[in-house]
């Protein structure tokens, strides 16, 4: 068992390094890894370049206006009333009125189109789509996988391709799951249901991190993020299945029981309702239960108050 | 009887909180014996520790903030160099538990007891001046501001050495700040700290907005009022709107650590998400209270040494007044991640970038006022054009965040740590530097080195650039803000440079503190003895430097923009007109004996002692009943006396 957990552990540690050395780039959210990202970093693009053509000449400017109009500078017109000029003040209320409807837009269009809550579409048309169940941890993370019923704590495994939907909760305080490059990050609260819709496009290893402050151990609670095609996807869910680990509630309590960070561990099975379980056990002792509903025509999902344990 | 304080509170296993609490400790010590040796207390206590002049209120205030700069820039330190070691796998030497103080503290005495009181102090200061008035509207008041503000930072202080500070964040999100996460007295030091020091900031902006409105000069209509007073007017605005919200959320926030109730806690229905919203609610205003009064310093600074008025003085108030009523609607802006949905985003995206139009007017308005002047490359005019450069830089920045989408990949970034150093540094710090060495001459009578002041401007200039620029970058390489230890090798050179940065400023504030130094001991060949180093504009230069403890013998008449500037350019003189007998406000204990009540109660309240807190809290009461029924708080100097002073102040201008 234990042996054959450390080879499995060994073979995905070598399938890491492959991959590593195959996209072998630097990480950062201006190296998208999924569509998503790439959108950002272009709305990033455009924007910074739109306002770079105002920001440029007004420090050119700056520094021409005060070097020319320096005090030692006789050829420079002295003009000691000169203090008004409507035709001016017109043009300098405009151009920023101006890039600020441009940006607005991009704003507007920007934040419905890259909303997290918005399911995404696979770019062949595939069908296949699949759930993720986050719960931040101190300090760590717990990733469910409903449909297969494996879970893992530290590492995300992502098939490439495939619009994936994380569900996200914290069980204790307020984090924020960040995945640069691929989609940016959202907060996790306890007793509430965040959402991230995500696509991983390139193969490869990469890190995920908490960018919300949560105490001592949140510089450790970082999780390693694999993004593989469909037979290395499954083949990591298949490692999951042969480690024997059951996640059940008992379980549950005993991880977040134990406040620290973690090494990346696995679970062959984990109970079905986990996840609603994480939601509810953040806010206890409590008299109102939360649960949440998902809309089945958006896949959104709400957090609502319950009376009474109605759930 | 004691509370939860014991022995055990005060950390002796830790060298580097004990060493530091030595040294503080001799050097309180050395003051306090220096104070007996020269037989200074009496005056101590009747020129200082008692006034209720708002010009020595006003230096109070700059004083404090200088030295609690001193104790933020450790903490800054501290951190750089932390992250430095610690940026190849290794602990570095600060661990987490205290780590995690260290940020907390640095960004809450910044921004409470270095930014706050210099910005308010300046104001105190110069706000009366500029508008020819005698004092400010409640001069006792005033001091019992101040006073307060100092008791709230001499509270975050103790903290070093009993017990602990918060390990939360500068903003002690719930539920990480509640009895559940952080069972400690750190965050009851930050919340008893803040409570006290923001019922003095609230007082002072009534104080201020009042002297605003009822005490200008004969003439001086609103439209009249100098830009320095306008955006005066609309900080202390900002303050009596915003500071409320301030002070309930952090009782709320109490009541949950000390009734065991439940407003922002996970369980039993509390929402950790509405303190956010409220924090907030105070925190985008605190922003543009901090900043407003520094475009007023930069927009008197670029008019006086460019010799000319204000370009497009009325866009200006425009602008300053739309921003006081945009800070409002901005404040979602902070947490596009926590998934409010696309509307909410969208919405507060577009008002963030609506600010940016006001803004960017300024900017402008700048350029402009230098277009045909004649530009004295003082110290204030370096700072003035280091700010538009670097501001425009952090302007930008800001709203590209304010773009949901972009906001998701870059939130909680070390992108973000820069953008608002950025802003903060290059608009309010480069601003309180250029106030200092421009009113500097107006407080006491002698003006600063202006070599030594240009080198402190580059250190801080370059050292700026130089510590911030990696942080954007690191930004955009994933790397979040607070992190204690890191070992993405990717991060590790920028993460040095930070550093070297950070050296750079340090040797700035060291010569800022040689400049002082020099200054001092150089004064008589640096005597301000027109009242008017630089030509200046306003009223402030129309009266002696330093000004009399009633400012002007006989109150200005105001006929215009730039009263003093129109003054001396007409040739018509001013008509000679008596002296009267003027009513001062007298000196008074209250402010110094409330805020010491205020400290005994606050270090009560945070260990649990309770009699302590209750007894010092009644005995507050009673001393501002007090107060109230005094008649006795006026003395008037008979014109006899004020023409002494008078006379006294010209022999000095003939003796030169």
């Amino acid at each position: 068992m234990q042996a054959r957990q450390r080879s499995f552990r060994a073979g995905l540690m070598g399938a890491a390094l492959a991959a590593a050395t195959l996209s072998c780039r630097a990480e950062g959210v201006l190296d998208p890894w999924g569509p998503v990202g790439a959108t950002q970093r272009q709305l990033l693009y455009e924007c910074l370049g739109v306002m770079l053509l105002v920001v440029v000449p007004v420090i050119v400017l700056t520094l021409a206006f005060a070097w020319w109009f320096r005090a030692s500078n006789r050829r420079a017109a002295y003009r000691p009333d000169w203090s008004y000029s409507g035709k001016v003040e017109f043009a300098i209320w405009i151009i920023p009125l101006l890039i600020v409807l441009f940006l607005a837009a991009v704003a507007w269009v920007g934040s419905h189109e890259l909303d997290p809550y918005r399911p995404l579409h696979g770019s062949h048309g595939s069908s296949k789509r699949l759930r993720v169940e986050v719960v931040s941890m101190d300090w760590k993370w717990l990733f469910i996988y409903p449909e297969l019923g494996v879970a893992s704590v530290n590492e995300l495994a992502l098939p490439l391709d495939t619009p994936v939907r994380m569900d996200i909760t914290s069980a204790s305080v307020m984090n924020a799951i960040f995945i640069p490059g691929l989609a940016g990050q959202i907060y996790a609260m306890a007793g509430m249901c965040t959402q991230m819709s995500v696509i991983a496009d390139k193969e490869g290893i990469y890190r995920g991190l908490s960018s919300q402050f949560s105490g001592d151990g949140f510089s450790d609670m970082n999780f390693r993020v694999i993004a593989a095609d469909r037979p290395g996807f499954e083949r990591w869910v298949e490692g999951l299945r042969r480690s024997g680990q059951v996640l059940d509630k008992p379980a549950y309590e005993r991880l977040i029981g134990h406040r620290g960070t973690a090494a990346a561990s696995y679970y062959a099975t984990a109970d079905n309702d986990l996840f609603d379980y994480a939601m509810q056990r953040g806010t206890r002792p409590t008299s109102a239960v939360k649960a949440r509903t998902v809309d089945p025509q958006t896949g959104v999902c709400r957090s609502m108050n319950l009376t009474n344990g109605a759930h | 009887m004691l509370g939860k304080l014991t022995l055990a509170a005060i950390p002796l296993d830790q060298p580097i909180i004990m060493v530091t609490c030595v040294v503080l400790l001799i050097g309180i010590a050395f003051v306090l014996g220096l104070l007996t040796w020269l037989g200074r207390w009496k005056w101590l206590w009747e020129e200082w520790l008692t006034t209720v002049d708002h010009k020595r209120v006003g230096i109070m205030y700059v004083l404090l903030a200088v030295v609690m700069l001193l104790r933020g820039f450790s903490d800054a330190i501290m951190m750089r160099s932390q992250q430095a070691l610690a940026a190849t796998g290794g602990a570095g030497f600060l661990p987490p538990e205290h780590y995690d103080q260290v940020f907390s503290a640095h960004g809450t005495i910044m921004i409470f007891f270095m930014a706050m009181p210099f910005v308010v102090g300046l104001m105190n200061f110069v706000v009366p001046l500029q508008i020819g008035a005698r004092d400010v509207a409640f001069p006792v008041m005033n001091a019992l501001s101040f006073w307060l503000t100092a008791a709230g930072a001499l509270l975050i202080n103790v903290s070093l050495g009993v017990g602990e500070f918060a390990r939360t964040g500068w903003l002690v999100y719930p539920p990480l700040s509640e009895l559940a996460y952080s069972p400690g007295v750190g965050v009851d030091y930050y919340l008893w700290a803040l409570q006290i020091s923001g019922l003095g900031t609230l007082l002072s902006g009534i104080n201020l907005v009042t002297t605003i409105m009822r005490c200008r000069a004969p003439g001086m209509k609103l439209e009249y009022m100098p830009i320095f007073t306008w955006t005066a007017l609309a900080a202390n605005m900002l303050i009596v709107a915003a500071f409320p919200v301030l002070t309930a959320t952090f009782a709320m926030l109490l009541l949950d650590r000390y009734a065991d109730m439940h407003f922002f806690t996970n369980e039993a229905g509390g929402n950790p998400m509405m303190f956010v919203n409220l924090i907030w609610m105070w925190g985008h205003p605190e922003v543009y209270i901090l900043v407003i009064p520094a475009f007023g310093v930069f927009s008197e600074v670029i008019a006086t040494f460019s010799g000319k008025p204000l370009f497009g003085y009325r866009s200006m108030v425009i602008a300053t007044m739309a921003i006081t009523l945009l800070a409002f609607t901005t404040w979602a802006h902070h947490f596009f991640t926590m998934g409010a949905g696309a509307n909410v985003n969208g919405f507060f995206g577009i008002t963030t970038m609506i600010i940016s139009i006001p803004t960017g007017v300024k900017i402008f308005n700048w350029l402009l006022t230098m277009y045909g002047g004649r530009v004295r490359f003082t110290s204030p005019v370096l700072w003035t054009i280091g700010f538009m450069i670097t501001f425009t830089i952090g302007g930008m920045t800001g709203v590209l965040m304010s773009i949901p989408p972009v906001d998701f990949v870059l939130h909680n970034s070390l992108f973000l740590v820069a953008h608002f150093h950025n802003v903060i540094i290059g608009g309010v710090v480069f601003a309180c530097m250029a106030a200092l060495t421009y009113w500097f001459p107006k407080a006491f009578g002698f003006t600063l080195d202006e070599r030594l002041g240009k080198m402190v401007f580059w250190c801080w200039f370059v050292g700026f650039y130089l510590a911030f620029m990696p942080l954007y970058a690191l930004g955009f390489l994933g790397m979040t803000r607070r992190m204690n230890h890191t070992d993405n090798p990717a991060w590790t050179p920028y993460l040095y440079v930070a550093v070297a940065g950070a050296a750079l400023i340090m040797l700035g504030i060291v010569l800022q503190v040689v400049q002082l130094v020099v200054s001092i001991r150089t004064r008589q060949q640096r005597r301000d003895l027109t009242g008017d180093p630089w030509q200046g504009r306003t009223l402030e230069w129309s009266t002696v430097s330093p000004p009399p403890a009633y400012n002007f013998a006989v109150l200005p008449a105001v006929q215009g923009i730039d009263a003093h500037w129109a003054a001396r350019r007409s040739d018509v003189p001013t008509p000679a007109r008596t002296i009267e007998a003027i009513e001062m406000p007298k000196r008074s204990a209250l402010g110094f004996v409330v805020a010491f009540l205020a400290v005994t109660g606050g270090f009560g309240m945070v260990w649990h002692i309770y009699w302590l807190g209750a007894a010092s809290l009644l005995a507050a009461l009673a001393c501002w009943i007090w107060q109230s029924w005094s008649d006795d708080d006026e003395t008037t100097l008979t014109a006899r006396e004020v023409e002494a002073v008078e006379a006294t102040s010209r022999l000095r201008t003939v003796r030169a």
